[in-house]
This record gives structure tokens, C-alpha cells and sequence, in this order.
């Protein structure tokens, strides 16, 4: 070992660093500055992007809604919306569709309490609620794995301010999950209580299908509910045959406007654009982390390139004088290349320790969740490479220094 | 001895030029990205309504559920049940009351060939408007009276008088709305607070509504209700039973001049909870809430967790830049030392010395600041384009803020630049100039 520390001229290397004792702490800091904001950084990126690689359960790119607003008086609500769903499922093109109260992942939607057992001081467990009828399953193109899809008969009307609930629900897994303490498939046929009180029986399990508030820890808790709304304000949701969305959405805005001039047709949106907009704050943050992490590691290294190009250039004549007394090029290179390591382990060590503790402020004020020590140690050895990088370029330089210069005078 | 100094600075910086570019660079991009940050905070966090902000309060009461708290701190819910807002407003016991919720409903235009079309309102009582000093292009709000004969008024904002009315003056003219002719009371002048403070349950940075209406109006059900609406008690069906309820969805303003008339009307408050305690409801009787309009928005987190990780970030990012800016000034101003022994070989005080290098640091700091300043507003352009509508008004650099960006980068520098003058300073004329 001190062998390999004086073959490596670790002494002389750390004497003469103790003499520039600013300039390597200086780098140092950097780095361990560095590192800190980058390890944070990426780790608020991977956290972001998890959440937005979550499957909504639907069939996102073939499925589009729009929003009815009845504004004539005396407008047959009830009819005009059999009409209209006719009309849009005998579209060409169009797989199905249902009304729908609320869409996954826009933001604003219904959300209701179930319990095991009836009572009025047990804490339900909350969940989405989504409105549909028989079409529902298929018109979302979320997928049924237990139990069955409502019967045309299952479907009644929810009168607007009523409170009561149809006897029959299909749940996604989570909530089944959530309800029966893990084992979704005991949740199939039981019954479960809304409103405290009123029971309401499972009769069917779908895969995924997410709520419409992303930031909510129960977004793939929801449940489908048999009922029509007869409100002023509806929505459809439509799913078309694959690749044909895009050609449908204005045709059929268009065929409902026309048909009936008693209401307006607006907010024609596809899923794409529901899911963009959802995490359109995620996407911008990550965006802005990422140059952030980007230009502090090129400032980072143009720095180390600056302070090492001037530290050579104030010993141009002490390497002068170690080439001529027989040090190779490679030694020469080798020395700056091994004294930035040391700075740099210095400087991780530091940013390490800073890291954990930004962690900790980030947890303690912004409720996040703390930092895996994998991508601490990612962050270290990049940095390290980095430094190793930046330095390379200046101790190229300092190696190229011919022998003759230490008998010449300055420079 | 100024222009000479500069002239100085710009010849060792054109020499180093490598050098001084990066540190340019460092602290424009150090400056750029902590202005970009703390404009967005700065506005986020800004006082809509500074003049009169200590006197508004929003009144919060704990109707909740008796075995949990609306939240998981204990504090009282975010809105009022529709009885309980309701007793308060009618009991004017404030010097101006205004009793409020979101509403939405499609206009019929008059001309026929116009389609009709959705808007965002607000139902409110006729105190909203002298309240909150909301500015009118014509006409004025509705009285009292109004409110308590439900009349169908309505006041509009500048947008919609120009789509409905070609912009003239339309005080007295009607609007059909949800099947029902409004006459127009008055046309709100452009007015759009940011935060949108007496509101924050639906986004706090949304725009103005397009309409307002007596709240007392609600009770007709002739146009919807928007915004949030959370229950804990099951209810029976339909719209009275609704009104009864436990649900909160109403919103109430006060006004309260003086700390008196504040504490009078949390007694007020207070012993209303306690009467109400006696016929089953409020759990906690102690757990009201009566917060100004900073303290509101404070409680309503306005300032959203991004913008504030954000500043934090990019504030620790202009003290890396800085702490490169130092190494490099360290470095360039030793690489001197000869010239500076020469300097001081021929009369240059230490004083004169420190005056000149401290001088090149400024011009360095000040060329930074400006680099960043542009940078600045690059960054804001990219947050109106990747953060959407809501977030335009929070990217706009105000005079305070461009002065502040160039103090910072001119404080920065000096900083930055201290201890490397300092070290130059220290330079031994003997010593440099025996090494010649």
C-alpha cells in the first residue's frame, strides 16, 4: 500500500495541493454542490416519471369525449340522450360509446366512500365513481377480468339530486384490493355498502382503471356505476376502430351539433390530450431538471478545465524540470489526471453527505419520498468521471510541456 | 481613475478572454435560472389586494364530521354548508359580507346567427364588488335589495360586453342566460388578481369569471353550480334536502376594518358554532377559523411545491456558478501577479489595487447580469410554453424584479470577486519582480 502511494507520488501530490489550499477546495465545493442538486434532480425526475408511466387502464389513443350542454327549455333530456348515443354507435367507425359523468385523469370527477360493513362511523375507503351503462366497458376499452358487465336492464336513471344508488357495481382490482385487505378475487359477488348504508353488490372486477385526479394515492381505485344521468350537462366518451379517431372527433362534434340546435357541443378532447394536459406540470418540471443537470455538469467541468489549464500554466517550469530529469509524458498527465481524483473524492464525499441531507429538507418540507442510495452511488462515479474528462484536456497540455523550457526563463 | 480602471478590466478580460467568457457564462446561467425561479415564486406568493389585504378574512367553520378533522392537521374545512354561510350573510354582522360560489351557464346571444355559448361565473351577493374594489368600465354592482328579492342581474366582464354588446356601454340591456333574461347591472374593467385569491378552490391563478349573479339565486336551480362540493353525512335526494345538508360548497368573505370588529365577529362566529353544538352539529365548537387574505393563501398553499423546489434549486445552482466564478477570478487574478508587482513597484496603493480588480470583478458581474436578465426571459417564455395558460401572468418581469436581477448579479460578483482581490493585493512586489 505505501508502496502504491509513493509510486503514485500521493505525498508530493497532496504537499502541492496544501499550497493552492483554495483553489482545490474551491473544485471541491463544486462538485460536492454539485452532485447534491444533481442526485435530487434526477431522483425528482424518476419519481415524476413513474407516475406518469402508469397505465389509465383505457384504450388511450382510439378514445375521444365531448360535453352536451342542453340550454333549450323543455328539451326531452332522456330522449335526446338515447338519440344521441344511437347515432354515435351507428357512426362507421365508432366502436361504442356511453354517457360517462367523469373523465380518468382530467382533473374533476365524483369520488364516494365504501365500506364492508353498513354503519356511520366507519372510515370508507375512497374511490372514483364513473357512470356508465352496459357500453361502458367496451366504450372505455377497459378490461373485465372477473365477473360480468351490467345487463341493458341493470342501467336506471340517476334523477339530478338524488342520492340513491343502484344495487349493482363493478370495481377495479385496486379498490378490491383496498376493500378486502389484498385479495381482489374474494371482493366478486359481495356486497358493499355507499352512503353508510346502502348496500351495493360486486358484480364484476376490471384490470385498471384510473380516477381522474393523478396526484390522489388512490388513483386506481374506481368504481362503474349502472346509471344515466338526465342533466343538462352531459359527456360522451367514444372509442373508434384504431387509427380513425382523429377523423371521427369533428365529424361527429359536426353530426351532433346539427342534429339538434336546442344544446351546444364543445370540449371535443381525445385521450392523448387529457393525459398531456394531466401531467403537463411533470413534464415541464422534468424538462427544466433536466437542463438544470445538464448545465451545471458542463459549468462544473468548464470550471475544472479553467482552474487546471491556469495551475499548469503556473508551473509550466516546475514541469518543465521533471521531463527534463526523466519523468515521461504519461507520468506527467497521470499526476494532474490522479490529483483531480483526489479532489474529486474529496468533493463526492462532501456532495454525498450534502445529498442525503437536501434529501431530507425535500422529504421533511414537500412530502417526497427519500432518495435510493443506488443513484447516489451513479451520481458519485459519474461525477468522478466527469472530473476525470474535464482534466484530461489541460493535462494533455501540461504533458506536451518539452524538457527545454526549464532552462529557458519564464515563459 | 474610473474610465481608467474599466478600461483596464476590459483589457485583461480581452486577454483572458477564454476565461472571462466562462465566468460571463456562469453567472448569466447562475443569474438566469435563480430570476426565472424567483419571479414565478414572487408571483405566486404576490398580494392581490395590498391595500385593503388585512382587512378582508375568509371565514372557515368546523361543521365536519365528529370523529375526524377535514384534514389530516385538524384545521376546519376549506368551505362553509350552505346553511350555516347563510345565517352568517344574513345576519350582516360584518361591515360587508359576500356570500359566494362558482356557477356555469350557456348565453343565447341575441343575434340569432351567434351560437350559443358556455360560460364561468360566480354567484356572489352585492357586497363582492365594492369588497374586493373590483373596477367598473360601466354601471356598478346590484344592492342589498337585489339580492334579497332575487332579482335576475348581472354584471359582465370587458370580454363578453365586447362579444355581446360590440363593447358599448350595456347597463340596463338584458342577456338571456339559461332561459332567463339578466339585465345588465354593470361591465367589470379588466381586473385579474393574481393569485385569484377569493377563490382558490378551483385553481388559484384562473382567470376572472365572465359573469356574476346574486347568489340568492342558487335556490333556483335555473343555472348549474360549479366548483367543489364534499359531503361527510348521507343526505336525502334532491335540492332542498341538498340545501339542508352537511355538504360544504359555499364561500364567505368578510370585511373587518378594525382588530375589534375582528374579534367581535369571531365571537360571533364562535357563539353561533356553540348554539348549533346544542342541536347536534359542530363537534368542535373551538375549531373556527378567521384568516386574512395572506394568511389565506398561505394556508391554501398557493405557491405550489414545484415552483418553491424549483427556487431552491436553482438558488443552490447560482452558488455553484458562483463558487466557479471565484476559482476563475482566484486563478486569472494571481496569473497577474507580475503585472501587479510592477503596479505596485511604481506607486499603485494597495487601496488603488484593490479598487481596480474589484472593478474588473463588477464589469464581469455586470456583463453576467445582463447575459442572465436575457436568459431570465428566455427561461420565462419556456415556462409559458411548457406550464400552459394559468401560469401567464406568473412569467412577466416586473421593474422590481429586472432591478433586482442585476443587483444580484452585480452583489454576486463582488462577492465572488472579494477574496480573489483581496489574495492579489497580497502580492509581494519584490518577489515578482526578482523573478522577472
Amino acid at each position: 500500500m505505501l508502496e502504491l502511494v509513493a509510486r503514485l507520488e500521493l505525498g508530493p501530490m497532496f504537499r502541492a495541493l496544501m499550497r493552492n489550499k483554495i483553489g482545490a477546495l474551491l473544485i471541491a465545493l463544486q462538485i460536492a454542490l454539485t452532485l447534491t442538486i444533481m442526485v435530487n434532480a434526477i431522483f425528482m425526475m424518476q419519481e415524476r416519471s413513474q407516475q406518469m408511466a402508469r397505465a389509465s387502464g383505457l384504450d388511450e389513443t382510439n378514445t375521444f369525449y365531448l360535453s352536451n350542454t342542453v340550454f333549450a327549455q323543455n328539451y326531452n333530456l332522456k330522449t335526446g340522450l338515447q338519440q344521441d348515443l344511437q347515432r354515435i354507435r351507428q357512426t362507421p367507425g365508432v366502436v361504442d360509446a356511453t354517457q360517462i359523468n367523469a373523465i380518468p385523469l382530467s382533473g374533476g370527477g365524483w369520488s364516494m366512500g365504501l365500506q364492508t360493513k353498513p354503519g356511520d362511523d366507519i372510515e370508507g375507503t375512497g374511490t372514483a365513481v364513473y357512470m356508465v351503462d352496459e357500453h361502458g366497458i367496451n366504450a372505455l376499452g377497459v378490461e373485465l377480468i372477473a365477473g360480468e358487465n351490467f345487463q341493458n336492464s341493470d342501467i336506471g336513471w340517476r334523477e339530478e339530486g338524488s342520492t340513491k344508488w343502484p344495487p349493482k357495481t363493478i370495481i377495479s382490482q385496486a379498490l378490491a384490493e383496498a376493500l378486502f385487505e389484498g385479495d381482489w378475487k374474494n371482493a366478486l359477488g359481495k356486497t358493499v355498502y355507499i352512503e353508510n348504508h346502502q348496500p351495493v353488490q360486486i358484480i364484476g372486477i376490471i384490470k385498471t382503471l384510473q380516477a381522474p385526479w393523478n396526484g390522489w394515492n388512490g388513483v386506481e381505485r374506481s368504481m362503474l356505476v349502472p346509471q344515466q344521468l338526465d342533466n343538462k350537462g352531459s359527456r360522451f366518451f367514444i372509442r373508434t376502430e384504431p387509427g380513425r379517431r382523429d377523423e371521427l372527433m369533428p365529424l361527429i362534434e359536426k353530426m351532433l351539433a346539427e342534429s339538434d340546435r336546442g344544446r351546444i357541443i364543445r370540449n371535443v378532447t381525445s385521450m392523448e390530450q387529457t393525459r398531456d394536459k394531466s401531467y403537463q406540470e411533470h413534464q415541464a418540471t422534468n424538462t427544466i431538471l433536466l437542463t438544470v443537470i445538464i448545465v451545471l455538469t458542463l459549468i462544473t467541468g468548464f470550471g475544472i478545465v479553467g482552474l487546471a489549464m491556469f495551475s499548469i500554466n503556473r508551473r509550466t517550469r516546475q514541469i518543465g524540470t521533471r521531463r527534463a530529469l526523466g519523468a515521461s509524458q504519461w507520468q506527467v498527465m497521470r499526476y494532474f489526471m490522479l490529483e483531480n481524483l483526489l479532489i474529486s473524492f474529496a468533493g463526492v464525499i462532501l456532495g454525498a453527505a450534502g445529498a442525503v441531507g437536501l434529501n431530507i429538507w425535500l422529504v421533511a418540507t414537500f412530502s417526497m419520498s427519500p432518495l435510493s442510495p443506488v443513484l447516489l452511488v451513479i451520481g458519485v462515479v459519474a461525477l468522478l468521471i466527469v472530473g476525470q474528462l474535464a482534466v484530461s484536456y489541460p493535462a494533455l497540455v501540461a504533458s506536451k510541456i518539452s524538457p527545454a523550457t526549464a532552462t529557458r526563463g519564464r515563459a | 481613475m474610473f474610465s481608467y480602471y474599466v478600461k483596464l478590466a476590459y483589457l485583461s478580460c480581452k486577454r483572458t478572454w477564454g476565461m472571462t467568457l466562462l465566468m460571463v457564462c456562469a453567472i448569466g446561467l447562475g443569474i438566469g435560472a435563480s430570476m426565472t425561479t424567483i419571479t414565478v415564486n414572487y408571483l405566486m406568493s404576490a398580494n392581490p389586494i395590498p391595500h385593503k389585504s388585512e382587512q378582508l378574512f375568509y371565514v372557515q367553520m368546523d361543521s365536519w364530521e365528529p370523529n375526524n378533522t377535514y384534514d389530516d392537521n385538524g384545521d376546519a374545512p376549506t368551505q362553509l354548508t350552505y346553511r350555516d354561510a347563510t345565517y352568517l350573510w344574513q345576519a350582516q354582522k360584518a361591515k360587508r359580507q359576500s356570500i359566494q360560489s362558482g356557477m356555469a351557464a350557456v348565453i343565447e346571444p341575441a343575434d340569432k346567427e351567434v351560437l350559443p355559448f358556455m360560460v364561468q361565473g360566480r354567484a356572489n351577493s352585492a357586497d363582492f364588488f365594492p369588497m374586493f374594489d373590483v373596477p367598473f368600465l360601466y354601471g356598478s354592482g346590484w344592492d342589498h335589495q337585489a339580492d334579497l328579492k332575487k332579482e335576475r342581474v348581472i354584471v359582465i366582464n370587458a370580454e363578453l360586453n365586447e362579444r355581446l354588446f360590440g363593447g358599448k356601454d350595456s347597463t340596463g340591456q338584458t342577456v338571456r342566460m339559461a332561459g332567463e333574461d339578466y339585465k345588465v347591472t354593470g361591465v367589470i374593467d379588466r381586473w385579474n388578481p393574481k393569485p385569484r385569491f377569493y377563490d382558490t378552490s378551483t385553481g388559484s391563478f384562473n382567470d376572472v369569471e365572465d359573469v356574476f349573479v346574486p347568489f340568492s339565486l342558487i335556490t333556483e336551480q335555473k343555472f348549474g353550480r360549479s366548483g367543489n362540493t364534499n359531503c361527510w353525512k348521507p343526505t336525502e335526494s334532491g335540492f332542498q334536502a341538498f340545501l339542508d345538508s352537511e355538504c360544504i360548497w359555499v364561500q364567505l368573505w368578510v370585511e373587518l376594518p378594525t382588530a375589534q370588529d375582528k374579534d367581535a365577529y369571531f365571537s360571533f362566529m364562535n357563539a353561533y358554532a356553540k348554539e348549533q353544538h346544542q342541536y347536534g352539529r359542530f363537534a368542535r365548537t373551538d375549531n373556527n377559523k378567521l384568516r386574512d387574505v395572506m394568511q389565506w393563501l398561505e394556508y391554501a398553499e398557493v405557491v405550489s411545491d414545484d415552483a418553491s423546489m424549483m427556487m431552491a434549486m436553482s438558488l443552490m445552482f447560482l452558488l455553484v456558478c458562483l463558487l466557479n466564478t471565484v476559482g476563475l477570478l482566484l486563478a486569472k487574478f494571481l496569473g497577474k501577479a507580475s503585472e501587479i508587482g510592477v503596479r505596485q513597484a511604481l506607486g499603485a496603493s494597495r487601496n488603488d489595487l484593490f479598487i481596480q480588480h474589484l472593478i474588473e470583478s463588477g464589469c464581469i458581474g455586470l456583463a453576467g447580469g445582463l447575459l442572465g436578465l436575457i436568459l431570465a426571459l428566455l427561461g420565462l417564455e419556456a415556462i409559458k410554453a411548457m406550464y400552459g395558460d394559468w401560469i401567464r401572468d406568473l412569467a412577466q418581469l416586473d421593474f422590481t424584479l429586472v432591478a433586482m436581477a442585476i443587483g444580484l448579479a452585480i452583489v454576486s460578483a463582488l462577492l465572488a470577486g472579494l477574496y480573489p482581490t483581496w489574495r492579489a493585493c497580497q502580492v509581494q512586489p519584490s518577489v515578482q519582480l526578482k523573478s522577472q
